[in-house]
């Protein structure tokens, strides 16, 4: 029997995070125009946006218990306006997590988009099953986090859910398919699955086209974003850093390059980087999908700007999927004032002690900015190991979280009376008040968490 | 084999590296900038060393992956974030600065492999 090899699939990535840039499309998608062009008839391309954090989609479904037509991404609509006639007029599908909370919404926003562009209404599917708000999912949840769960005001439940349903909904002629929680790789994962008519136990390939989708999933961050070091990284161009664009082939092989005409650089070190970003065990990167394994991976220039990414293996998907719970958690505090001039981190310093006498009952932090600051922890044991270096503009910050509102409050007031109760020179003082969202995460088995996908109907 | 003369640097000459956070759980990569020097990193940069380092937060646990092939190694380091991105008080909570720390190690090079360091040569 002889297998067709289809030609490489192409997926760009135009956003990493919510709040990544909104220019950051246009290169990606021209550049994709350009190689659908130059390449065999059989070649496709996808474009992803990955918009959802830990945290993201718990914001998402606030937004969505307010207004029933919000809870997606919101910069929805500057990210894909700029792109999106391009896109369908030459066969670019979309497929993004930016439903979040409320993936209809998101894919009846887009309907009215296309309107507006004067484009053809495109078919758009919607992936469901990963918010777990049903009752009996609930209890579930209940059942697995025991009295830790007890008291707590949940804001949102969802399971990582994986590439499968993508690729059902490409397979029926989805050109936009919309997510809310699947997970980050799966993105690319379910349009190669489509593309390469693989199977869902297709070890090997699966775990190199989910490593293609770890490499893409953080936008520039492969391309020399979150790179630069002047005099030991430099990066070119890196107010106009491109987006990744992966060709995958029909072994699950990758080549990550860039959008042509942008800064940042794609070396083996960004690659390597990013390779290991948020990874544990490099033998064991666990995904809906499958474990893929980069013990044994290797990454080596092709040209400019072009690097083959080669020794993925991949190992039998886990039989549970991970759950996050997110739920109200209080209110953290936080003041900041400025000492400058001669003494001033001994003034900064003496403010901390008047402020940690003043607030007792607080578990405070202290950071003197300027000073010690993100290397210090929230104890304070390397603030209290480090003697007063003499720096002469130090920015007093402390913060403490409370589940009473009332009695957080008391950390702001207590900074702003330091203005005429403090030590002498003091200024600049800034106060928040932020709701606080907690995280738990469980495991639940597959079966409990059906997932499916719908077109939407215009 | 005779003793070689040693020099030593901060790590940020050797290798580079990228932190991530999962939870109260942060993973620095170390990624040698020349395959030679990798030796020297996997040598002398031991869990207990990377722990040492990051006594002030306390980690419950420090893990160390190597990777040959790609000239690396992924530490993990458990309970070093307070309680992590939702928990912590820290500006940065989610540790984006800590392989800045790490990197601020110091390692002993033998003078032969000098060259090989990145950076401006007069900073050590």
């Amino acid at each position: 029997m002889n297998a067709i090899v289809r030609p490489s699939l192409l997926v760009g990535c135009a956003a990493g995070f919510s709040g990544d840039r909104t220019d950051a499309a246009g290169p990606v998608v021209d550049t994709l125009i350009a190689r659908l062009a130059q390449g065999p008839a059989e070649q496709r391309a996808f474009l992803i946006f990955e918009t959802l954090a830990e945290r993201t989609l718990a914001l998402a479904q606030l937004r969505r218990r307010a207004d029933p037509e919000a809870g997606y991404e919101p910069l929805l609509d500057a990210m894909l306006r700029p792109v999106l006639a391009r896109c369908l007029s030459h066969g670019i599908r979309i497929v993004s997590n930016f439903g979040a909370a409320n993936p209809r919404a998101a894919a009846r926003h887009i309907i009215r988009m296309a309107r507006e562009l004067g484009a053809p209404v495109p078919r758009i599917a919607v992936v469901e099953g990963d918010d777990l708000s049903s009752p009996e999912q609930r209890a579930l949840l209940h059942e697995q986090l025991g009295e830790r769960m007890d008291g707590l005001a949940v804001v949102s439940a969802n399971a990582y859910i994986g590439a499968e349903p993508i690729a059902a909904a490409l397979d029926a002629g989805a050109q936009i398919v919309v997510c809310g929680r699947v997970a980050d790789p799966s993105l690319t994962v379910g349009p190669a699955m489509s593309h390469f008519s693989w199977q869902a136990d297709d070890w090997t390939v699966l775990g190199r086209a989910t490593m293609a989708g770890h490499l893409l999933e953080c936008g520039a961050q492969v391309c020399g974003g979150y790179f630069a070091d002047p005099g030991f990284k430099d990066v070119p161009g890196l107010e106009q850093v491109g987006f990744p664009i992966a060709e995958i082939e029909a072994d699950g092989r990758c080549i990550i390059g860039k959008a042509d005409g942008t800064g940042g650089l794609v070396n083996e070190a960004t690659v390597k980087e990013q390779l290991l970003y948020e990874v544990h065990d490099p033998a064991a990167y666990l995904t809906p999908d499958v474990i893929a394994d980069i013990g044994q991976a290797q990454v080596a220039v092709q040209g400019s700007d072009r690097v083959l990414l080669t020794g993925v293996r991949g190992h039998a998907r886990p039989t549970h999927y991970k759950v996050n719970v997110c739920h109200e958690g209080g209110w953290l505090a936080e003041g900041e004032i400025s000492y400058a001039g001669a003494r001033a981190e001994a003034r900064a310093r003496l403010a901390a002690d008047v402020l940690r006498s003043r607030l007792a009952g607080l578990a405070l932090r202290v950071d003197l900015i300027g000073a010690l600051s993100v290397f210090n922890d929230d104890a304070g044991r390397a603030l209290a190991a480090t003697l007063d270096g003499g720096m002469r503009d130090v920015r007093l910050r402390v913060a403490a979280s409370h589940a009473d509102r009332s009695e957080a409050e008391r950390l702001g007031r207590e900074v702003m009376a330091l203005y005429t109760c403090g030590p002498a020179g003091g200024g600049g003082v800034r106060t928040t008040m932020t709701p606080r969202l907690n995280t738990l995460s469980c495991l639940l088995p597959r079966q409990a968490v059906p997932v499916r996908f719908e077109m939407v109907t215009p | 084999m005779n003793r070689t003369t040693c020099t030593t640097v901060p790590l940020y000459r050797a290798a580079h590296g990228r932190t991530g956070d999962k939870g109260d759980r942060s993973n620095i990569s170390v990624i040698a900038w020349h395959p030679e020097l990798f030796a020297l990193l996997v040598e002398q940069l031991t869990p207990e060393k990377v722990a040492a380092q990051f006594r002030y937060r306390a980690p419950s646990q420090v893990q160390r992956f190597v990777l040959p092939r790609l000239q690396a190694m992924n530490f993990v380091l458990d309970a070093v974030l307070d309680g992590g991105v939702n928990d912590a008080l820290n500006l940065d909570a989610h540790g984006k600065a800590l392989s800045f720390l790490l990197l601020e190690m110091v390692i002993d090079v033998p003078d032969h492999l000098l060259p090989l360091l990145a950076g401006p040569t007069g900073d050590c």
